[in-house]
């Protein structure tokens, strides 16, 4: 049962991440993105990370692609015409994918690590809510604090920079 | 013998889990579908009465077909069949110059998230031993703002797909609408995680049948009926439900109360928020260029996004399912029975008092709704959690 739905919704992500470069139209491409948050989410709640999975949904489909479609529909983006392909790039880029999917193939394949089974699943805990809310305010309360500083900083530069446009 | 083996592998657990969550799914399903077209009905024959008319009151059974003196007419309920068949096979005519696939896409993506909501609603206790939540979540309430912050996505595209000016400024206005009141309505219910420390609508719901209801200040402990003939018992329950924390706590939980039900006014895009659709600026919104069955979908998603709300409504403030006096599920299966109909009673009152606000307050100016949605509920909802931790940090039972 996990493992049937980790490779449907392992591939539905894969083909929408796919779809969302290989489009011409930009909201299509943006629907395909949120697709492929959704089905990664759904990975998540298959391993019992629902608040992960819930907060994937919530903050990425939900609240960030809706503002890059808000966005796009705004600056009323045309169909991106189809280039041809230019026979030069397309060989490099390929060149780059080989090195490195062999690069990767031949990591994987010497370190011991990787060959051992995976271990099964911790037995799920009843409330990770409160697991979470445990580790973030307990043991990482400094970076979690630091970090809300920095996105208040990055959120007033924002604004800074907005308002001497206006004027 | 095979009805042996058929019993024993109805009821080996992953199996037993699957057909009973297909049946309450299925059953659920179909009540939630009742209770919206008699909702739409109700819009009608509410509206009416507030206007001093008479409303839809022609539709009835046409027993003169079979021969019977006079048709009758039910006070015209009739209606609710002849609405949907009048939608069914009307032409579904597609404009030229509409993106084709979004403009087929988007009435379905208005309809899925409100489905999707009632996933997690507790609609009673028990049956027969199962409970009657169709997938109990631990996060269920952060279940219902990640679906329903996907609902933009269907009334965004319909804008965009239509091709055309009026759709495209409702589809706009509706999804900066949504996003902002979204804030509102996640703030408003963190006061209730921090008091009944749980994000789980069923604990939520068993937190408010032993503490009493959310909106409440004050619940009597232990009250049962038998204790009306024995006074000093009465008085000591009476005395019991007295805490200084719980009238403190009433405050908050009353300001988040008022502002979820605002919010979820605004999500659900009905007046006085209804500006995506004003007609009288935009014909009918993101909704122009579609007709029949696809118009009907944009419809009935509003009706059924009005149900899950204000089932979120009931199960996080007025106690969900239970009712004072009113034994759940383990009692047996006729108050299992009763418990969902408590929950859709709720429900249904609720619906109605969205319509009735529907037909009594004017619609807000744009800039209004942005202005009370980001200066007003937001940094409220803020100091509010502010409030909750002060009065929980400080005083005691």
């Amino acid at each position: 049962m996990l493992l049937a739905s980790y490779w449907f919704f392992s591939t539905l992500t894969i083909a929408f991440g796919a779809t969302a470069i290989l489009l011409r139209n930009p909201v299509s491409c943006a629907m395909s993105l949120a697709v492929c948050f959704i089905s990664l989410a759904a990975l998540f709640i298959s391993l019992d990370a629902t608040l992960i999975g819930i907060m994937q949904i919530l903050v990425y489909a939900g609240a960030v692609m809706v503002l890059f479609l808000f966005i796009i529909m705004l600056l009323d983006l045309r169909m991106e015409k189809s280039r041809r392909l230019n026979f030069g790039a397309t060989l490099g880029g390929g060149l780059v994918i080989a090195a490195f999917l062999s690069m990767l193939t031949k990591v994987i394949l010497s370190d011991p690590e990787f060959a051992k089974p995976l271990p099964p699943l911790a037995a799920s805990a009843p409330d990770n809510v409160r697991m979470i809310g445990m580790t973030l305010f307990h043991s990482y309360a400094l970076p979690f604090e630091a970090i809300g500083v920095l996105l208040l900083s990055a959120t007033v530069g924002v604004i800074v920079l907005s308002r001497r446009t206006l004027r | 013998m095979d009805t042996v083996k058929i019993l024993h592998f109805l009821t080996t657990p992953w199996v037993f889990l699957l057909w009973t969550s297909f049946l309450k799914s299925f059953i659920f399903l179909n009540l939630t579908i009742i209770v919206v077209s008699v909702t739409v009905f109700a819009e009608r024959k509410v509206s009416a009465l507030i206007q001093d008319r008479v409303g839809p009151n022609r539709v009835g059974i046409p027993l003169t077909l079979f021969g019977a003196k006079k048709d009758s007419f039910f006070w015209g309920l009739g209606q609710m069949v002849a609405d949907p068949i009048k939608l069914l096979t009307k032409e579904n005519f597609v404009p030229a110059g509409v993106n084709k696939f979004y403009f087929w896409l988007a009435p379905k993506l208005v309809m899925i998230p409100p489905i999707l909501i009632l996933a997690v609603l507790p609609f009673g206790s028990t049956l027969f031993g199962i409970p009657m939540t169709i997938a109990e979540m631990n996060v269920g309430v952060l279940y219902i703002f990640a679906i329903s912050s996907l609902s933009v996505y269907g009334i965004t595209l319909a804008g965009w797909a239509s091709n055309s000016k009026f759709p495209f400024i409702g589809g706009i206005r509706s999804s900066s609408q949504m996003i902002s009141y979204e804030l509102a309505l996640g703030l408003s219910v963190v006061p209730i995680f921090m008091i009944c420390g749980s994000l789980n609508l069923n604990e939520i719901v068993d937190w408010q049948i032993k503490n009493g209801w959310l909106v409440s200040p004050y619940w009597p402990k232990g009250f049962e009926l038998s204790l009306l003939l024995h006074p000093s018992d009465l008085i000591h329950a009476l005395v019991a439900g007295l805490s200084i924390q719980r009238f403190a706590l009433w405050i908050p939980l009353l300001i988040s109360f008022i502002i979820f039900l605002v919010a979820i006014f605004a999500e659900t895009n009905r007046l006085p928020f209804d500006l995506p659709e004003a007609e009288q600026e935009l014909v009918g919104g993101y909704h122009t260029e579609y007709a029949s069955m696809n118009f009907a979908l944009f419809f009935l998603g509003e009706y059924a996004a009005m149900f899950a709300g204000s089932g979120a409504i009931v199960s996080l403030f007025l106690g969900g399912w239970s009712c004072p006096l009113i034994p759940d599920g383990s009692h047996g299966w006729f108050w299992g029975l009763v418990n969902i109909g408590v929950f859709f009673v709720k429900v249904s009152l609720m619906l109605l008092f969205m319509i009735w606000v529907r037909w009594t307050l004017p619609r807000f100016r744009y800039d209004q709704l942005m202005k009370l949605g980001w200066l007003g509920f937001f940094p409220i909802a803020l100091g509010n959690i502010f409030l909750t931790a002060l009065i929980l940090a400080f005083i005691h039972h």
